[in-house]
């Protein structure tokens, strides 16, 4: 092996947020042809850490070395100007821009004007080093997500990145598209790139990279070298600080249908609907999941299923009624309860206090509130309940809900919705971006109110944990159900195979 | 030395309470400056806008009364703002509650003790509804309400002014004046020898059923939901349009009860004058209450001292009385400007040093 030069370097970094200690004396070594991953708890300082190099915020004390030189980030310019890129969760694309065009934002041309020939050959010398291809004119709506966050890698090389970051870069792939992200990093590595990878995924940790760095409330707990001797289990108690048992998942009779949906059609037009005739059923003492890659009516359906969104067409059944009108009303009353993919978006509202939002949907009806009169202290004391019940890290009900980490507002919404004992559990993306010791939590809920005889409609991208909790998984390409799969027979090609659009006899 | 802005994770509540007080400083610094461009001491006119705004009895209660439009239309747009319903039609509501007041209050038929109480419903009526028009234009057409709350204003303030030059100009004077309501229509007068009428006990009031409104009802609950985040709002099973609709009567009800007691409790008549900008004001004392309405009322106060101020400063120092105008836009800026460290933290940092 080559000898190594470390390119990137933060020495003793600290940074405080009040009375958090976000970060503190945080040593973090990256060399020529790393792949380091980044493990830690929602709140263990990944993002603060990493917002940090990219100059979103100031460090309170410790410097930042490159090539073994101390420099200064102040802004996101300083931070590629030093050659560090970085590849968020959300993409910052422009979905009407071509491929081209979205490289060439904020990108200066001669006197004013662009670039264009110029801009294209480097993209071409980015695709022959390092096998990253797009098609230059392809405007990014057209592109898929597995290709829109290729664009990303690509714009971060285009800016001269030596040194890449990746923020939970497979939470939105398919299995065969996370492979070629893989294959992208292994490249990037090769010639000589520093690549940084975030993710909760143990074993994604363990597939790709060579060091792993642990953090834990703001410091560095561990720093180790990834081997074949290391399994999923040491790596998430190292995480968590505590030892984890894996739920089980019991066999339990299956009883009567809970929720059915005949040939929904919903969402688009009604000529082109983005549901097309879904029928899928949820019965008694069963996880459902929902299999896909985003955007394929994922959103959509659960959007029926709340009442938010009226079907064109089909019918839904409820516990053998057939609502004639569906809304977020009726289906409430009937037993359905709702945790969204969207938690800040649709779930809770961040702004308002904690105990507000644990009584949202309820606030109408008693204890909380008579003939339109609120009971704050009844609210109060509710929210206090679910806090001490499901463990929730909030500095009281009173607090900004938005204050909570990612991982506490999962639970405040599973503890506001399981309050009430629903018989259908509608829940999508439940451990996206969440710690693995909050999705142990969430996901023995799950199987405890499986075992209860209640009904579970999971939607997730995440096959691992489909295949851990689910007893059958249903996939959805395109708004239509591809097939549903018991869980003994689903594997991740077959499931892969549905998600990509392709149909097992075809394939 | 650089300065840079982070994200603040929680916005500690003494800011409620100095940023407005920071913005007004900030204010008078600036507006200082004008006044010492107009040639006077600045010292020496501010403390003749304040102390004449509060020198004797008689100046207080004046104050109070110029207060009262103000802390109803305030109110008005705390309330709609609450909702994200962006009511900048506190002025043409106003308007429409003076005028359905004077309606009533000239009406011969009608027996003379059902008229105050009348007077008030058909401004509350009148303001509500008005407001109910664009709400509904938002909800159901998505028509953005602030062009739709502000042309609405002019609207009425150029129907008023066809009626004042025409039906109602007062067949005595011809000046586009309306002609005076019934003697029984006028507003008690609460405290003896001075102008404090029933108007003042009626903005009282309702400051008291909004705050409670807004902390204490599931309806409250609801236009705060639906302000934060109607999505969310909307999926926990709001009725988002209804609630943005109730909130729009509520709030133009409000202004049209602040016409009414300016209508019936000051002037017994409507004329082109009667406003003066309460419904613009109202956006600024809004803003400078923090959306509370208990903050509205206080922040009424200070705007109050200033207009009424502002003509003895005049008078004393030869500074334009329009300087209050200017105060009243400067303290929304910033105000406005303010508002940002309730977000923000600013931070300074060396540079070289990360």
């Amino acid at each position: 092996m080559r000898e190594k030069t470390p390119i990137l370097g933060l020495r003793g970094i600290c940074k405080r947020f009040g009375p958090v200690r976000a970060n503190h004396e945080v040593d973090l070594t990256l060399y020529e042809g790393d792949i380091l991953g980044l493990l830690g708890e929602n709140g263990a300082g990944k993002t603060t850490l990493m917002n940090i190099l990219f100059g979103t915020y100031a460090a309170d004390a410790g410097r930042i070395e490159i090539d073994g030189e101390p420099v200064s980030i102040a802004n996101s310019a300083d931070a590629i100007a030093h050659g560090i890129g970085m590849v968020h969760q959300h993409f910052h694309l422009v979905a009407r821009h071509s491929v081209l065009e979205n490289l060439m934002v904020g990108q200066k041309g001669r006197h004013g004007t662009l670039d264009r020939a110029g801009a294209e050959a480097r993209l071409a010398r980015i695709a022959d080093e390092y096998g990253l291809r797009l098609a230059p004119e392809t405007p990014v709506a057209a592109l898929t997500i597995g290709e829109q966050q290729r664009l990303e890698i690509i714009k971060a090389l285009f800016r001269g990145a030596r040194i890449l970051i990746l923020d939970e870069p497979t939470a939105v792939l398919t299995p065969q598209e996370r492979d070629g992200l893989f294959k992208a990093m292994r490249a990037l590595a090769d010639k000589g790139m520093g690549v940084i990878f975030i993710s909760h995924k143990l074993f994604e940790v363990r597939e790709i990279t060579n060091r792993v760095m642990i953090m834990r409330q703001g410091v560095v707990t561990t720093t180790l070298v990834n081997g074949p001797e290391l399994t999923d289990r040491e790596l998430g108690e190292l995480m968590c600080g505590r030892e984890l048992i894996p739920p089980e998942r019991p066999p339990v009779a299956v009883g009567r249908v809970l929720l059915r949906l005949t040939k929904i059609s919903a969402g688009g037009t009604p000529d082109r609907p983005v549901l097309k005739e879904v029928s899928l059923e949820v019965r008694a003492g069963e996880i459902l999941g929902l299999a896909g890659v985003s955007g394929n009516g994922q959103g959509a359906l659960a959007e029926v299923i709340a009442g938010v969104l009226p079907p064109h067409g089909g019918a839904i059944e409820i516990d053998g009624e057939v609502l004639d009108q569906p809304s977020v009303q009726a289906v409430k009353a009937r037993g359905i309860g709702r945790v969204p993919e969207d938690r800040i978006g649709t779930g809770l509202i961040t702004t308002l206090p904690l105990s507000d939002n644990m009584v949202l949907p309820r606030v109408g009806e008693a204890p909380f509130s008579r003939c339109g009169i609120l009971d704050h202290r009844a609210m109060r004391d509710f929210a206090r309940e679910q806090i001490a019940r499901f463990q929730i890290t909030a500095a009281g009900v009173d607090v900004r809900t938005g204050t909570l980490s990612g991982g506490n507002l999962q639970k405040a919404l599973l503890a506001r919705e399981l309050a009430w004992d629903p018989l259908v559990l509608l829940v999508a993306q439940p451990t996206r971006g969440i710690d693995v010791g909050a999705a142990e939590f969430v996901h023995r809920q799950f199987l405890d109110l499986r075992a209860r005889g209640r009904g579970l409609l999971v939607i997730s991208e995440d096959l691992e944990e489909l295949f851990t909790l689910c007893d059958r998984i249903a996939v959805i390409y395109e708004g239509r159900i591809m097939g549903t799969i018991p869980v003994a027979e689903a594997t991740a090609r077959n499931v892969g195979l549905l998600m990509a659009g392709f149909r097992e006899d075809a394939a | 030395m650089r300065v840079r802005l982070e994200v603040r994770e929680k916005a500690s509540p003494w800011l409620n309470l100095t940023l407005p007080l920071l913005a007004i400083a900030a204010t008078l610094v600036l507006c200082g400056g004008l006044i010492a461009l107009a040639g006077a001491n600045v010292i020496e006119a501010y403390s003749v806008l304040f102390a004449s705004a509060l020198e004797s009895k008689f100046a207080i209660v004046e104050t109070i009364v110029k207060a009262t439009p103000l802390v109803l239309t305030g109110l008005a747009v705390a309330v709609a703002f609450r909702a994200k319903f962006w009511n900048i039609g506190a002025e043409g509501q106003f308007l429409l509650g003076a005028m359905a007041a004077v309606f009533i209050g000239t009406q011969e038929s009608l027996p003379g003790w059902s008229l105050v109480p009348l007077m008030i419903l058909a401004g509350i009526i009148a303001g509500g509804l008005w407001a109910v028009l664009p709400a509904v234009l938002k909800t159901r057409f998505k028509v953005d309400d602030v062009v739709t709350t502000l042309l609405l204003n002019f609207i009425v303030f150029y129907a008023m002014m066809a009626l004042l030059d025409g039906p109602w100009k007062d067949p005595l004077s011809g000046y586009p004046d309306s002609p005076d309501i019934r003697p029984d229509a006028e507003f008690p007068v609460l405290l003896h020898a001075t102008r404090l009428h029933l108007g003042v006990l009626l903005a009282a009031v309702a400051t008291v059923l909004v705050w409670w409104l807004m902390r204490f009802t599931t309806l409250g609950f609801a236009i705060r939901a639906v302000g934060e985040n109607p999505r969310a709002a909307a999926y926990a099973g709001f009725d988002v349009g209804r609630i943005i609709v109730l909130t729009a009567l509520i709030s133009g009800g409000l202004a049209g009860l602040a016409g009414v007691g300016e209508a019936a409790g000051l002037h017994y008549q409507v004329m082109a004058g009667i406003s003066s900008g309460y419904g613009y004001t109202g956006i600024v004392i809004a803003m400078l209450g923090r959306l509370n309405p208990l903050g509205v009322v206080p922040s009424a106060l200070f705007f109050a001292v200033v207009i009424t101020g502002a003509e003895a400063m005049s008078r004393s120092t030869g500074v334009p009385v329009f300087l209050a105008d200017v105060i009243q836009g400067t303290a929304l800026m910033t105000m406005l400007m303010a508002l940002l460290f309730t977000g923000y933290r600013v931070r300074l940092s060396l540079t070289g040093h990360g």
